[in-house]
């Protein structure tokens, strides 16, 4: 399992690349399903351009709830692995804003898991969004879209 | 009893606070120490409540040496 909170861009796909490769190293053979979400900052949020976006976290507590959700999704769906990377500070429209991926046994584990972690750290997790738009305003972002 | 007392996001910049120290024989409750911290101001139907890091109700009891974090719902991910 492996829980990082980042001030910089990251590439998820480099990450991925990395995390298989370990995971083919230290259990080679063990995963026949893995499951991956991206979120990524997009340029309009209701109905208005967006220029960037300030992410405020409350560290400690984001980093014990994100460890405290993967823990829960290892022990229900008996995964083999958990990766979360979620950034914090200003971010801009098409950088990646969180990155979870599982591995598991077999598919169905893996889709639910993917989807449960996305969910609980969408509702649980100390983070919170504060947009630029292009108008140079400044807004929170008060709510979550539905789960859609 | 001393406990510290943390605002996040849309709330410490309405309320202009971010983090304090509270030294109150009187602070009992969680609520109790938002009506210390903001002098009383109304608490909002949808703030969150942390006691060292977990969730909780805002009639959960506070202790000495206890971190109070209020703030809005959350929106990451």
């Amino acid at each position: 399992m492996k829980i990082e909170l980042r001030g910089q861009a990251f590439d998820p796909w480099q990450e991925l690349q990395q995390a298989e490769a370990a995971l083919r190293n230290n259990d080679s053979g063990q995963f026949g399903a893995s499951c991956v979400f991206v979120g990524t900052m997009r340029d309009l949020n209701e109905g208005t351009s967006v220029s960037r976006m300030f992410l405020e976290h409350y560290p400690e507590m984001a980093q014990q709830h994100l460890q405290s959700i993967a823990a829960e999704a290892i022990d229900k769906w008996r995964l083999l692995s958990v990766l979360m990377i979620h950034r914090v500070g200003y971010i801009e429209p098409n950088d990646n804003i969180v990155l979870l991926a599982v591995w598991s046994a077999h598919r169905d584990a893996a889709f639910k898991a993917c989807r449960y972690l996305i969910e609980e750290l969408k509702h649980r997790a100390p983070f919170w969004k504060k947009e630029t738009l292009s108008s140079n305003l400044e807004r929170w972002v008060t709510k979550n879209t539905p789960d859609q | 009893m001393t406990i510290t007392v943390k605002f996040f996001a849309s709330l410490r910049e309405s309320l202009d606070l971010s983090s304090q120290m509270l030294n109150h024989e009187d602070i009992i409750t969680v609520s109790d120490a938002w009506h210390k911290a903001t002098n009383g101001a109304e608490m909002p139907s949808n703030v969150l409540i942390a006691i060292n890091m977990d969730y909780v109700k805002n009639t959960h009891k506070v202790k000495d040496g206890d971190e109070v974090a209020f703030f809005p719902p959350v929106t990451g991910g």
